[in-house]
């Protein structure tokens, strides 16, 4: 028998395995799926203080092994996210959710962070720092050190909750803002978030994207996702969720070894909605064909 | 929604740039015409959507149009070939509208899922009017499938080379009909709407990321709303678009 479960910051999962944000709604249309009591957890739709539609169409692009978004934080806002999309989750999942939040403002991130860390059914904050696809907000609280660390120090500060701060891998230093947080009180890192890209329409010879670039994502990062991981993981001692073109059991514990505690798998839900538990079926088989035991003990092992 | 897999039958040129894949597989997740499926093609990440055309218990086909890689590929594909596919998607076409003359309008690439929908508004008795249009003659498909269900049916061919010369909007007759039902390019569509006095329902199209509504990529913002192409559409009215 192999062992699956992991210990996130404190709460015990039954295995490493969290649908990402922005690809998993709030659950429900995978809910009418499987039953998302299989995963370790999920990461809601990343959640503003106010509604937002989102970007012009088209949103999405692709290439060979990835794609492209540029979403731009479409959400109800948090106060229907708690109103309507929490009871309806709790109909369906019965395990401590992550709240994925991004704001525009210190005082935004506070607030909803606030808010959010109330609710029964949020096991962990994930602070998105790191959204490429909103102009004043996002990212450019993940691009530096010091504003980094000023939104870590100032959630950590009004919430109960494990505070996860979700890293952009469009930085020079990515080890740099991931010490930044930890100094701050960061309880645990997530990355990475998606790589800045571009693609063009040759018919018009303009960015294909109205909002120019976009977010790219699947098996096309996996390998800048696992150098990322490892830089980090050795600068910092918190916990680290490894994300980025996961597709495969052989990918997971691939992350893990690099460092991570817990991962997330992210576009592979678009593609197959059934990845994650594609993936638990696969996890036991791959583990023994690696002789891996307990997947707890792997964190980390590669260094 | 369901995964599933599909062999193709045949696969076959019905008109220039034109071709119908006939399936055998599970169809069982289509329950009205205008829904689509996802399909998994070996020449790229995500899936990519088409209508349905027709389906019957244990198959379904599709018509597509060449227009790039991907569906260049699928010409080339061979029956016995095996797609992996997400089936029964987004809300089809109103068949309870009450309309008795409904007018089914469809450009190029939009005519496939106005087929079943012929199909199935005449089967209630109506009397359906058809305009399509083409760029040309020899890109004319399901004109005589749509008369032998019975339906009044007028082309349009942007050249002239057959019907009338101009787009399907210019092969219609708003005063026979109470209401339309229309997919095809999205300026024939917002034309349609200045147009016509009479309601009705257009049928969008999107670049999508997954389909099934996880992923916010083909948000449409309209008088409700953001709201999914791929889950809430691809179907609106026109009172929700505010078209």
């Amino acid at each position: 028998m192999v062992d699956l479960s992991v210990t996130l910051c404190g709460i015990e999962l039954t295995n490493p395995l969290i649908a990402a944000s922005g690809t998993f709604g709030f659950g429900q249309e995978y809910a009418s799926l499987y039953d998302l009591n299989q995963l370790g957890s999920f990461s809601f739709k990343g959640t503003t203080l106010e509604p937002r539609e989102g970007n012009p169409a088209p949103r999405i692009a692709e290439c060979p092994g990835g794609m492209l978004n540029a979403v731009g934080l479409q959400n109800p806002g948090v106060h229907k996210v708690i109103s309507e999309e929490l009871p309806a989750l709790a109909r369906v999942f019965g395990k401590p959710v992550m709240a994925n939040v991004s704001g525009f403002s210190i005082a935004e991130y506070v607030e909803i962070c606030q808010l959010l860390d109330a609710q029964e059914q949020v096991g962990w904050l994930e602070v998105n720092i790191s959204c490429p696809n909103v102009h004043g907000g996002g990212m450019a609280f993940g691009s530096d050190p010091g504003a980094a660390a000023a939104v870590t120090r100032a959630v950590r500060r009004v919430c109960k909750k494990p505070v996860i701060i979700k890293l952009s891998p469009n930085v020079g230093d990515i080890a740099q803002i991931a010490r930044a947080c930890e100094d701050e009180g960061a309880d645990g890192l997530s990355l990475i978030n998606t790589l800045l890209g571009l693609r063009l329409n040759l018919k018009t010879k303009k960015p294909l994207l109205p909002f120019v670039t976009g977010g790219l994502s699947g098996p096309a990062i996996f390998p800048v996702a696992l150098r990322m991981v490892w830089q980090v993981y050795r600068a910092v001692r918190i916990p680290i969720i490894g994300m980025g073109g996961i597709q495969s059991a052989e990918d997971v514990i691939e992350m893990m070894l690099c460092g991570a505690t817990a991962v997330q798998v992210g576009s592979a839900n678009l593609v197959n909605p059934y990845a994650c538990p594609d993936i638990l079926r696969d996890l036991p088989r791959v583990m023994a064909r690696y002789n891996i035991k307990n997947l707890r003990d792997i964190t980390g092992g590669a260094h | 929604m369901k995964q599933t897999v599909w062999t193709i039958q045949d696969n076959t040129r019905i008109a220039r740039d034109t071709w119908r894949m006939r399936f055998s597989g599970d169809s069982e997740a289509f329950i009205k015409p205008g829904q689509f499926l996802n399909l998994s093609l070996d020449v790229y990440y995500l899936r990519r959507p088409f209508s349905v055309f027709d389906w019957a218990p244990g198959q379904a086909s599709i018509i597509y149009k060449v227009l790039g890689r991907g569906t260049e590929h699928m010409t080339c594909l061979q029956p016995g070939a095996r797609l992996d596919v997400l089936c029964g998607l987004g809300n089809g076409f109103s068949l309870d509208t009450g309309a008795r003359r409904p007018l089914l309008l469809g450009g190029g690439a939009g005519i496939p899922p106005l087929y079943r929908l012929c199909r199935e508004l005449a089967g209630q008795g109506r009397l359906v009017q058809v305009a399509l249009g083409f760029g040309g003659a020899d890109e004319i498909f399901l004109a005589e499938e749509f008369r032998a269900l019975g339906a009044q049916v007028s082309v349009a061919t942007m050249d002239g080379s057959a019907g009338l010369r101009g787009t399907a909007l210019d092969a219609c007759d708003f005063t026979q009909a109470d209401f339309f039902h229309a997919c095809g390019p999205t300026a024939m569509l917002k034309a349609l709407c200045a147009q016509a006095g009479i309601p009705g329902e257009v049928s969008l199209e999107e670049r999508m990321g997954c389909g099934f509504g996880a992923c916010m990529g083909c948000t449409v913002i309209t008088r409700q709303g953001p709201q999914r192409v791929c889950k809430e559409g691809p179907v609106f009215s026109r009172e929700v678009l505010g078209w």
